[in-house]
């Protein structure tokens, strides 16, 4: 054995716990136990616990105490992945919440080591929820929500599954669980399990809770059956999952029933007659996709949905109405709004590819009309509830009938904040001695400058006015226009003065010129860029006037070559309170208030740049254009109060700006930061950055390597 | 002078393109057609455009000259250009002013994609005038009465910069296509790759299903082209899942998640 990897002693791992625990230890408690309890792990093992240790002490002694305690268990109990994430998750929890909730996630290490156990051969419901509802989406056009519960049941509208599935051996497996699972829920929505009132049929009954078992076991095999007509891959797989997870037989009793509930024409009528003829037997087990019938909850979401979709029929109505009158001859008299009634009808064609349906057309005054497809779809949903759609729906809205769109709120819509982050925005930080992020760390709010109305921006141009004209020159050189180029290779014309001369050089006896064609090229600029502009403590005085000075010249020549761009300065205090100055959005012109608000820019506190980056990220994210460019201004280092500085600081700033990146945004940075070349190439990238050495040549500057940057 | 003689032979269509008519654009094109009335046909990609184009061009017996069009496609693509020969510099006609001389069916498949000087070329083609100038020869090519003009266009891009102009789009007769319906799909898929009827109607079926995906996440529904591709493997003896995963669900899209929900379906139904 090699020295590296023998194991070290209980006195050797005592001596390394006591440095990185030493706040937290005294005679009483001592690191003797915690060694004693790593000792027997190898050497790899002892260095990944010291390791974690070591940055958990970081963050806090104690807590890093609670996981030494652990870390042997742990080590017994998990691989190293399951490990790392365990330790994670602590440490989330410490972020969030504080020492207690995370010292209880380090002492439930069996629990965790259970759970990822099953992890790593179940299926966790998040992680196939979006395939299971755009499969659930293909086989019927109506949305159905998936969303995690203990009890598997469908209200019609959302599909409750179980939060994980560890049932089949493998992931694959319980993939196909999931899928049946799924699918038979799907089956209960689209084969009308609902369509006759079963909380009333159930009621009758002299013990509901047995009937409506009955019902169910009756209505799965008639499900089953029609999945097996309709999509008979799947019902191969959920054969499968039979096979695997034991079968259910039916009893003898059952058997003239099930070939009625199997035939294609059979309805949930059916299976009430079957649960008619059977009630008082003995009912078989459960499928082992099936879950619970629920069918009150089913009533209720259902009679939510067809008034709400009652609504949007009126409004759909009215709106075809609407583009009807607008279509008329503008000198028509005005018909009669009361006749509305009998202007719409339903037109029932049988539909030959499916017998005993009805394919339904709209008709108005007699003419069948053209839906939209989201009038379609509300229709389709509409028939599959009530397999037609009723006379009383077919009124177009009078006035105030879009009253009810648009006021529900899509509970995903609505900014999900704590009290004191209401309206904000939550970014994640990352930690790079974690080498993990730090969720919704940092706080950002968009605040306006408050604007100065003062002669700072009339003063800058006259200061700089011969600037401005050589610099309006030049960018106006840059500005989209179709050029002519000159002897081309390929091209759409003849370069006649090239043609000449390649004929006169061929008479010389050289050889001829290729070059010999014109092209005309669109010089099309589709930019967006992005000031980020540093408004820490630190630019006060000259450095805070250069700024300004260059936003205002570099304003002046953005003007005149028609770029799409955007200021925002930043600054901050802490992680909870990260703001961002607004000065120009990409949509506002540059007016007297962007002005006001330029030479209202003054020094605030520090700089926090990793979650400007990502905001500002976000706002490029959503203007279109084929470039993007996200400059930075700046006089430092990233630096905040609560430990933003340093290494963190600068490998937060370039993980933002890989972020960026990633989404297709160019970062640059221009500095006056002598020592910038330290760490910007780290940051930026190798070429992506530039140093002004002097803060007066700083307002021309910008300029001219803007122009640099985009040509 | 032109430098390649074209023959009108050349564009004939010979054998009878197998076209299932979707409902009357036959006699619609035809009477267009008669009345010198240029064509535009709107619908989304895989619908049979271009069949019917060819179908239409063997029943009038008249020349095909197809341009696909695309964004670097310019004026002078269309019309013609100058070419340098050994001595002397010797224009030549582009597609365009060649099915204009000749009198051929001239579609300009996905016109929309071409650029915006390109469509205006066509205007006084579009028109009563029926003539198209040669600006750098000076000649004003008058259409020959066979001539005719279609242009396809496919609405259901929903980017700004690929809209028709109404200039343009106001010079044609427009026939819409859309996908066939079932029996009509399941029957075009049959005589193009020769499976049989159960596995052609399954294949409607998760056309279907794609086709309501649709804006969730997908931009197109699977096209009768795809369907067909499918059932060409499936007639080969590949499997049908993985014909529809090949020919279907990886034709349509990239995105992860999409893809395998795709395939869970086009698992379901073979």
């Amino acid at each position: 054995m090699t020295a590296a990897s023998t194991s070290l002693s209980a006195i050797e791992l005592e001596e390394k716990l006591d440095e990185y625990l030493d706040p937290v230890l005294s005679s009483r408690r001592t690191a003797v136990n915690l060694a004693a309890g790593l000792a027997e792990f190898a050497r790899d093992q002892q260095d990944f616990a010291l390791r974690w240790v070591g940055i958990i002490a970081k963050t806090n002694a104690e807590l890093a105490y609670q996981f030494a305690a652990q870390a042997p268990e742990g080590l017994r109990l998990m691989p190293p992945d399951d490990l790392e994430s365990w330790i994670i998750q602590a440490m989330d929890a410490y972020d969030r919440m504080g020492l207690y909730p995370a010292s209880a996630e380090f002492q439930n290490v069996a629990a965790y080591a259970a759970r990822a156990r099953a992890r790593s051969i179940g299926v966790s419901l998040d992680s196939v929820s979006g395939v299971l509802e755009i499969f659930l989406r293909g086989l019927s056009g109506r949305a159905l929500k998936v969303e995690a519960c203990d009890e598997v049941y469908t209200d019609t509208t959302t599909l409750f599954l179980p939060a994980t599935l560890a049932r089949l051996p493998g992931k694959a497996d319980n993939f196909r669980l999931y899928k049946a699972i799924a699918a038979h829920q799907w089956a209960q929505t689209w084969y009308g399990t609902y369509c006759a009132d079963l909380t009333e049929v159930l009621s009758d009954f002299p013990d509901p809770d047995y009937a409506t078992r009955l019902f169910y076991a009756l209505e799965t095999a008639r499900l089953d059956a029609r999945i097996a007509t309709d999509l008979p891959g799947l019902y191969r797989d959920m054969q499968r999952l039979k096979t695997e997870l034991g079968e259910t037989s039916y009893p003898a009793s059952w058997h003239g029933h099930l070939a009625s509930l199997r035939s294609p024409a059979a309805s949930v009528r059916t299976t009430i007659g079957a649960l008619q003829a059977l009630y008082g037997t003995d009912i078989p087990a459960a499928q082992c996709y099936q879950g619970f019938l629920y069918p009150a909850r089913a009533t209720q979401a259902m009679a939510q949905r067809l008034a709400r979709e009652k609504d949007q029929f009126h409004a759909a109505l009215a709106r075809l109405l609407e583009e009807k009158h607008r279509r008329a001859e503008p000198g028509a008299p005005a018909e009669e709004s009361g006749a509305d009634s009998e202007r719409f009808r339903m037109q029932r064609t049988p539909d030959p590819d499916h017998p005993g349906k009805w394919h339904h057309e709209l008709a108005l005054d007699g003419q069948v009309v053209a839906i939209p497809p989201d009038v379609k779809a509300l229709m389709d949903s509409i028939i599959q509830d009530l397999g037609d759609i009723p006379d009383e729906y077919l009124v177009a809205a009078g006035d105030g009938g879009y009253r009810r769109e648009g006021e529900e709120k899509n509970p995903d819509d609505v900014w999900k904040g704590t009290y004191h982050e209401e309206g904000a925005f939550l970014y994640n930080e990352w930690d790079y001695r974690r080498q993990h992020y730090r969720k919704h760390w940092c706080v950002l709010r968009e605040v306006d400058v408050h604007p100065v109305e003062d002669d700072f921006v009339a003063r800058t141009r006259a200061k700089y006015s011969a600037s401005i004209a050589s610099l309006r020159r030049s960018f106006e050189a840059l500005r989209g226009e179709e050029r002519l180029m000159k002897r081309q290779k390929n091209g759409d014309n003849i370069d006649f003065d090239a043609l000449v001369e390649a004929y006169a050089d061929m008479h010389h006896g050289m050889e001829l010129s290729e070059q010999v064609l014109t092209k005309r090229q669109k010089l099309e600029r589709d930019i967006a860029v992005m000031f980020m502009v540093d408004m820490s403590g630190s630019t006060k005085g000259w450095i805070n006037d250069a700024e300004r000075e260059a936003l205002v010249l570099l304003c002046e020549a953005l003007e005149v070559l028609g770029d799409r761009y955007a200021i925002y300065g930043f600054s901050g205090i802490t992680r909870k309170r990260c703001d961002l100055y607004r000065i120009k959005r990409f949509d506002e012109p540059y007016s007297i208030s962007v002005q006001a608000r330029i030479s209202g820019i003054k020094p605030e506190d520090y700089t926090r740049m990793g979650a400007t980056i990502r905001h500002l990220t976000r706002l490029l994210n959503d203007v279109e254009a084929r470039t993007k460019l996200l400059i930075t201004l700046s006089d430092g280092k990233p630096d905040d109060y609560d430990g933003y500085r340093g290494d963190y600081g600068i490998e937060d700033t370039r993980q933002a700006l890989i972020e960026a990146k990633r989404d297709g945004i160019h970062p640059f940075c221009i500095t006056i930061d002598t020592e910038a070349r330290d760490y910007l190439p780290h940051m930026y990238g190798a070429v992506n950055w530039t140093i002004i050495d002097d803060v007066r040549r700083l307002p021309l500057k910008v300029s001219e390597i803007y122009r640099r940057l985009t040509t | 002078m032109d430098v390649h003689a074209v023959s009108a032979r050349d564009y004939l269509v010979r054998k009878e393109p197998y076209y299932e008519p979707q409902g009357n654009e036959i006699a619609l094109f035809e009477a267009a057609y008669r009345n010198q009335i240029p064509v535009l046909l709107k619908g989304p990609t895989g619908c049979g455009k271009t069949r019917f184009m060819e179908h239409m061009a063997w029943r009038l017996k008249r020349p095909l000259v197809t341009v696909s069009c695309h964004d670097d496609l310019t004026a002078s693509d269309l019309v013609g250009r100058y070419l340098i020969t050994a001595s002397e510099t010797a224009w030549v006609d582009g597609p365009l002013a060649r099915a204009v001389r000749i009198g051929a069916v001239c579609y300009l498949d996905e016109i929309v994609e071409a650029r915006k000087d390109t469509t205006v070329v066509i205007h006084p083609l579009a028109d009563d005038r029926r003539a198209l100038p040669i600006e750098k020869t000076g000649e004003l090519l008058q259409a020959a009465p066979e001539f005719c003009l279609a242009i396809s266009y496919n609405p259901g891009y929903q980017s700004v910069l690929k809209d028709l102009k109404q200039s343009t789009r106001q010079r044609f007769v427009a026939i819409e296509f859309t996908y066939p319906a079932t029996e009509l799909e399941q029957r075009i898929i049959i005589h193009e790759s020769g499976i049989d009827p159960e596995m052609a109607a399954r294949l409607v079926k998760f056309a279907g299903m794609t086709r309501n995906l649709k804006g969730n996440g997908l931009d197109e529904g699977a096209s009768t082209r795809l369907l067909v591709h499918a059932a060409k493997l499936m007639a080969s003896g590949i499997d049908p899942r993985q014909a529809c995963r090949g020919a279907i669900a990886e034709a349509l899209t990239d995105d992860a998640e999409m893809l395998a929900a795709v395939n869970e379906l086009s698992a379901s139904l073979f």
